[in-house]
């Protein structure tokens, strides 16, 4: 075993402890919960057993392993991204809604 | 006519011409007039509170669309029939708010835009004409509705249009999706030429082409999350 594989098992197991305390904090939803433990386990999986990669990656046509991690990752992070900004949009709109109040509130009086 | 005017002015930092603005109304004798602050940094609110009209003040700047609808709100919860939405930097005539009312009260439209190209617009720059015309495109391929200036802030609105039109954009895209609500609510509009005038004040006040291809590019991706 490489040192590499050492920090990302420290590192997947240090993530998934922190998805159980979120989700233990009701901060996930259970669906949220089921996908980020999804994927750190998968971290783990890839770290134990690197062949698997280049089989899964074969058997979707992509020649290496690491090939397919990183393309699934890239749009793993734009989905995220994507929502992420959908989510500020969310919270921008909100914040004026509460402006917005407050000034029709503070003119009453 | 019995309609109950409301005159909203969005105002970001204008105490250099927002006192001359409301001057200029109370002297032409518009009497519901509501300013609405948007966090200015400057004498702006203070300016407003002297010359004794109504203010609503947004304790964090949230941008001229969200200013708008608070004003708008305002007016609607004041029993407004029919609202004007002006802007505080002097770049409108006051005389000019009778033509761009008139289309409302006649009952031809229920929202009316007010349009510098129809106009006597006085010197546009030519980077401003530039920076306009590719709006209006994009406007028209984004919204689907065809005018001759889209990114204007003088304006009527019937109640019932005021009351359907939805701004969720809180900064500068207000201006196309204000657009997009005519169409979506299928709104009778019409547009009426104003006059603008541009100074070296308002020049400096208003988008920079960066400001403008920003915006466009916020346009599209709002667009496509609908």
């Amino acid at each position: 075993m490489n040192v590499l594989q050492i920090i990302a098992i420290v590192f997947a197991l240090f993530a998934i402890s922190r998805v159980i305390l979120r989700m233990r904090d009701k901060k996930l939803t259970p669906g949220e919960f089921f996908f980020w433990t999804l994927i750190w386990l998968g971290l783990l999986g890839v770290v134990f057993f690197p062949s698997l990669t280049s089989r899964l990656a074969n058997l979707i046509g992509i020649g290496r392993g690491i090939d397919l991690i990183i393309y699934g990752s890239i749009a793993i992070l734009f989905y995220l991204l994507f929502r992420i900004y959908v989510k500020i949009e969310e919270i921008e709109q909100e914040i004026t809604k509460v402006v917005r109040e407050i000034s029709i509130i503070k003119k009453k009086k | 006519m019995g309609d109950k005017l409301y005159i909203v002015i969005p105002a970001y930092n204008e105490e250099k011409t927002i006192g001359k603005v409301l001057n200029s109304l109370k002297k032409a004798g518009y009497k519901n007039v509501v300013v609405v602050d948007d966090g200015s940094q400057d004498k702006t609110p203070v300016i407003v509170r002297k010359l004794n009209v109504p203010l609503l003040r947004h304790i964090i700047n949230r941008g001229q669309g969200a200013a708008l609808k608070t004003g708008i709100e305002y007016a609607l919860l004041k029993e407004a029939d029919i609202i004007v939405t002006f802007d505080a930097d002097g770049q409108f005539l006051v005389k000019e708010i009778r033509k761009v009312v008139e289309p409302i009260t006649n009952k031809d439209a229920e929202a009316v835009l007010g349009s510098r190209f129809l106009g006597e617009a006085r010197n546009i720059p030519f980077s401003k004409k530039i920076v306009l015309s590719i709006g209006k495109i994009v406007v028209r391929i984004l919204y689907g509705i065809k005018v001759t200036d889209s990114q204007i802030g003088f304006r009527a609105f019937s109640r019932k249009a005021a009351e359907t039109i939805d701004i969720k954009s809180n900064r500068m895209e207000h201006a196309g999706e204000i657009m997009g609500e005519i169409v979506r609510n299928s709104l009778r509009y019409k547009e009426v030429p104003v006059t603008i005038i541009y100074t070296s004040y308002s020049k400096k006040r208003g988008q920079s082409w960066k400001d403008s291809l920003k915006l466009g590019i916020k346009m599209l991706l709002r667009r496509m999350m609908r």
